[in-house]
Formats: C-alpha cells, structure tokens, sequence
C-alpha cells in the first residue's frame, strides 16, 4: 500500500449528512470484478443533476471531500471507497463516519478524517465562497488547514493511532497478521471438537 | 466484575492483544457471496495465498441472481461474469458453495441459521452490513469489506478494536399484530440512523425473550440500519430448539457440551453496559418509513411529518429532501399514501414465518388492482417448505407474482426493480434513494402492513381489511 502522509487538494464541499453508500455507489454498478473503474458510479443518481457539486468544472478536479455527518452508512461495499479513490479523492473529512465505512477506508488507504461538526461548517463555507480553495491534510501531525488570512482554518482531526501508523508506513494488514501465525494455530488447538465445520473431514 | 454476553464471546476469540493495537479476533464461520468477494480472491492470488480454513468458509450465491428462470444461464452478462467468478473462486480454493438451482440456495443470512452454521457463541463475518442477522443466536456477527473479506480468507481472523457494548430493553409484550419489524424500526426513529454508532448491543427484555428465533434475526438484522457494530441476544431453549437437528448442529455428547457452554452465555447480574436504552413493546403499534433512510419513520396512523417539526436544522433540511425525493406532502395521513408495489422478501422478512403471516393475511383476498405484490423466498428450502404448505397457491390465487430465491427488489442488483417515481412498501431493511431501482421510492413495513397494503392499495395494516 502507498504511504500517506500529507494531502493539499482542492475541497469539495458536500452539503448533506446521512450519504449512505447507497448514494456512493448504486448497486447496479457493483458488478465488476476488479477494483477499478468504479469512478462512473461515483454519487451516480446525483451527478444528472447538472447543480451537483461535482458537475461544477472546479469541484470536479477535488480530492478533498467534505461531507455531513453519518458519511458512509448501509452497505458494506468496499466499492464506495474504491469509487471514491478511483475518481481521485485522497481525503473525505465528515464529524461522523459509519463504522464500516471507516474500517475499508483504512484498509485502502483513503484518509477518513474526522472533524468537529464546526470544522465541516467552516470548510464548507470557505469553500463555497472560494470555489477551488485547496484544502491540506496532515496526517503526521493529524490537522486538516485551509483558508489564508483572518479566515484560516487550521484544527486538529481524529483516526485512530493503529490506522495512523499504517497508513503513515503503507503497511498491509494481512502481512502483519501473518507474522502472528503461531499465535493463531496455538488458538485453533484449543477450539472445541463441536464447533461447527462447512466441510467434514 | 461480571462480564456482559457480548464481552463472554469476544473474550472467547482473542488470539492476540496488546495496548495499543486492535485485538486479533478468531473467526468462526465467514460467509460468502459473488459481490463482495472477487477482489479479495484476486489479492490472495496475486499474493500466492491460500484460503487458511476452507472448513470454516460458506459460499452462496444471492444478490445478482434471478428470480425467473432461474434454471437458465443469467441473461445479464455482467452478473453472470460476477457469480461465474464466484464458481471459478470456489473451485479453486476449495471452498464449499451453493449455487443457483443447488437445494441450499439463498439469501447468505437466511442459509446460514436455516443450515444450523450459525450457533451460539460464535464470530461471524461476511462481506455483507446484514451479517447482524445472525447476533440473534448469541453469536458476534458483522458485516466487513473486501479488504477485510481477504484478510479474513488468509488468516481466518480480523483486528478489530473493542466496541463498547449497550443495552436495549424492550419491556412488555408486543400487542397483537405488531411484529419485531415495527419493533426494530420503532428502535431506529428513536436512535436515528447514528445512534448505535461504535456499539454492540445486546437486546433483552420481555419482549425480546418471546420472540421466535425467525423474529429476533429480524431484529438483529436491522441493527446496522442504526450504525451498531452488531447486535446480540442471548441464547435461551428458544434458539437451541431451533437449532437442534439441523444438518450442521451438533450431535450427541458434542450437542450435550455446546448446550452446556451455550447456557452460560448471558450477561452477569454484576454485569454494566456503556449505554442503555430502555423501550416498552405494549406501547408499540406498526410503524412505517416515510423517508429516505430507516429512521424517518412514523406509526402507520400517523400522518407524514412536517420538517419544521424537527428541533435540529441538519433533521429539517435532511427531512425536506426526503419529502422532495418521496414525492410526499407534510401532513397526508400514512394511510392515504398508495403503492405501486409491494415485496415480500429479503433477508429481514424472507423466512418461512414471515410467509406463512402474509399468506394468513391474504388468503381469500385479492391483490389491489393497481398493485403489483412480488413474493421472494430467502432460500431454496423457504419457497419449497412454502410451496409445501400451499402458500404459493395462497399467493397467485390473490394475483401476486411467486418468484424464485434470492435478494431480488431488497437493491434490485437482479431485473427485479422499481421504475423511477415507483412507489413500494417494503419489508426489507433499507429505504435509500434508489435502492430497489433508479428513482424508485421505498416505504419499509412489516409483513402484516405489507399485506394489508397488497389487498387495499394503500398502506394498510390488517385491522383496515375488514
Ligand atoms: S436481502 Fe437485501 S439486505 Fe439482505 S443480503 Fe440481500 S441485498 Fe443485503
């Protein structure tokens, strides 16, 4: 996986809380077997609104979204994350991810950063005001900033350490786990005989 | 200190922990579907891995599969590619599957408890949000990605950080013709759609213990629908009646001895929880969605809400674009809203209870002339137990459509969809825009209004047939 570390992009402001990933990426496009070329389902109900965000020239380079609370909730489709990243999102910052969704999102590497419900606000209104505003977001010292003068933004954003520092390293979860491989056959030992099996031996 | 049900089992699957990191957990059974699952056989190749537990791995194929014809080749060539996929994993790894027209065909959460895989005690993940369903067993079960789905194959087991855990109470008894469903979507219009957020509840109470085992996977099912990691009940003679002689279940001493470890499992009196909701079920009546996620929702008697009726500005502008999405106006009674369809299926309401109740309803009556009712069975065995009793005969004779297994109009992924500005009442989990189908509007009901609404067009509970 790449190293992340720090991310300037133009922001993205999506005003609207609950986006399910239903809304991320519709069902009909998760049919693919790879884990690219999602980018065409990305927010596809949406985007035949000629007013949607992304169909503004400047907002549709971005790769800093900001979004309501509750990012990410339903499904469980990693395809959400993929859709994202393949249409070029590095960041999305919400006060509040789904559980799920924020989970995947560690896994490959898209940087969910968690602000103040403020933070959200601000960013939204600077990058309304501003269409094109870039936006950084340093994961090393964990702050998202945006903004010059009076008006600038600059505050601190959650992720989890064990996340941090897999994605500062570009670290693979499955090697890791494979490193405690003894750990793990010393545990299946001692499972119970009745536990159930798919196959019999 | 005394130890919660949820605590007991996670404790049970730790292989490893150290501060500061997630524990690893030990997985005991993950299922398998087409859609979630190709990528991550695809990274086990390209790493030259190989599946660490076929044994403890179930595949089966339900959300891109057709209801019609489902003895033939998939028409859609893109699905077909994606559940061919599925076969061609399968085989290669070693992992047992139930394909399209094998007798264990089905909905993923229904084959599972229906095979008695899923137990008391357990960890169980699947490559699906709705992988809750099977908490109603005691078991931790939840939903993961692919990224985890692959972990998950090469090392059979996950990290995953300690959720807090809480209570839901739900004291009293259900008044009659008030089913889990409205119970759980009573829970949700209470939490809002965040409120379980970081959790793995456990739901206890009266009228939690006189649910069937069909009824608390209902209730389990729907617990993502309110962001909880997962939802749990404790086992009870209930769940091990159902499981007793299932082809899976334990036989002889082993069932002796998983009984026994089975019975421990519940929450110590000394025990506390981080959070607890406390509902009455006697107070319940049928509850209905009116908007655009599982927690805009309103008794069935009630009329549509007005967004100025929200304290919060986030509530009023989300409620608002709901209202424009459902075509609805502020203040039309539930009762006038009328339907084009109704779907009787998924993997909240898709077992054999569920059908016998809508079949109870409908006997004798007729489907709204308006209204198209699509019935779905969750699995092979659902629809030929179903077709046993003479359900199916109930359902065509009344003018509904008896289709085939699988997910079906729950995310319309197979043809069966909602045309755009089509109007259903739904007893699946999920009322997002345009999940049955492009424009599609979706009410979520229970089995008994999904019925009623069949017979008179409009939502509709029992009470208003006669
Ligand atoms: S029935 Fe619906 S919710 Fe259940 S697994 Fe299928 S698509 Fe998901």
């Amino acid at each position: 996986m790449e190293k992340v570390t720090t991310h300037t992009g133009i922001g993205v402001p999506l005003r609207r809380s609950n986006v399910d990933t239903d809304q991320i990426i519709p069902a009909v496009y998760l049919k693919r077997v790879t884990r690219t070329g999602f980018e065409d389902g990305l927010f596809a109900a949406w985007r035949n609104d000629p007013e949607f965000v992304l169909n503004h020239p400047v907002y549709s380079q971005g790769s800093v979204l900001v979004a309501g609370p509750d990012f990410g909730t339903g499904s469980s489709r990693e395809h959400a994350v993929w859709a994202l990243q393949n249409y070029g999102f590095k960041v999305v910052i919400s006060s509040r991810f789904a559980d799920i969704f924020r989970g995947n999102s560690g896994k490959a590497g898209l940087l969910a950063a968690q602000v103040d419900e403020k933070v959200v606000q601000r960013l939204w209104d600077l990058l309304e005001s501003d269409p094109g505003a870039a936006v950084t977001v340093d994961l090393e010292s964990r702050t998202v900033r945006a903004g010059e003068g009076e008006d600038a933004i600059e505050d601190s954003f959650d992720i989890d350490d064990y996340t941090r520092w897999r994605l500062l390293e570009g670290l693979d979860d499955i090697g890791i786990t494979l490193g405690h491989d003894a750990d793990i056959s010393t545990f299946e030992a001692d499972r119970p005989s009745w536990k159930p099996l798919t196959i019999r031996a | 200190m005394g130890r919660t049900l949820s605590e007991k089992v996670w404790d049970e699957h730790v292989v490893r922990s150290t501060a500061g990191e997630p524990d690893l957990l030990y997985i005991d059974l993950h299922l398998l579907h087409e859609v979630t699952s190709p990528q991550a056989f695809d990274g086990l190749r390209l790493a030259g891995r190989r599946v660490r537990r076929p044994d403890l791995t179930l595949a089966t194929e339900d959300h891109n599969v057709p209801t019609l014809d489902w003895d033939k080749p998939i028409a859609d060539p893109v699905s077909r590619t994606q559940v061919e996929t599925l076969r061609r994993n399968a085989e290669e790894f070693g992992v047992r599957l139930h394909p399209l027209g094998d007798l264990d065909q089905g909905i993923v959460h229904v084959v599972g408890p229906q095979l008695g895989l899923t137990q008391p005690g357990m960890t169980i993940v699947c490559g699906d949000s709705h992988t809750s369903t099977h908490g109603a067993f005691g078991a931790i079960a939840f939903g993961i990605g692919t990224s985890e789905v692959e972990h998950v194959l090469a090392t059979q087991t996950l990290m995953q950080a300690r959720p807090k855990t809480m209570a839901v109470t739900i004291n009293g008894s259900l008044p009659d013709g008030v089913t889990a469903k409205d119970m759980v979507l009573n829970l949700i219009a209470h939490t809002g759609t965040g409120g379980g957020q970081g959790y793995i509840v456990e739901y206890r109470g009266q009228a939690i213990e006189e649910l069937s085992m069909e009824s608390r996977m209902t209730v389990c099912n729907m617990s993502i629908e309110w962001g909880a990691k997962a939802g749990l009940i404790a086992p009870d003679q209930t769940t091990f009646d159902y499981i007793e002689g299932r082809p899976e279940a334990p036989t002889g001493a082993d069932w002796d001895a998983a009984v026994e470890h089975w019975t421990s499992l519940r929450t110590d009196d000394d025990a506390t929880y981080d959070a607890e909701i406390v509902l009455d079920a006697s107070t319940m009546t049928p509850f209905v969605t009116w908007g655009t996620n599982p927690g805009q929702g309103v008794p069935l008697g009630a009329s549509v809400p007005h967004p100025d009726d929200f304290e919060e500005a986030s509530d009023r502008v989300a409620a608002q674009k709901a209202l424009d999405y459902m075509a609805l106006v502020a203040g039309t009674p539930m009762r006038e809203v009328s339907v084009d369809t109704v779907f009787i299926g998924s993997c909240t309401n898709g077992r054999i209870e569920d059908l016998r109740l809508a079949a109870e309803i409908i006997e004798g009556r007729t489907v709204a002339p308006d209204t198209r009712l699509l019935v779905v069975p969750g699995s092979v065995r659902v629809r030929l137990q179903a077709e046993d009793e003479g359900l199916d005969v109930v359902f065509k004779e009344a003018g509904a459509e008896w289709r085939g297994a699988g997910c079906s109009m729950c995310l319309g992924m197979n043809p069966d969809t909602l045309a755009p500005g089509e109007r259903s009442a739904s007893t699946s989990n999920r009322n997002f825009e345009g999940r049955q189908g492009k424009g599609g509007r979706t009410h979520l009901v229970s089995i008994p209004v999904a019925a009623a609404t069949a017979v008179r067009g409009t939502l509709s509970s029992p009470a208003d047939l006669d």
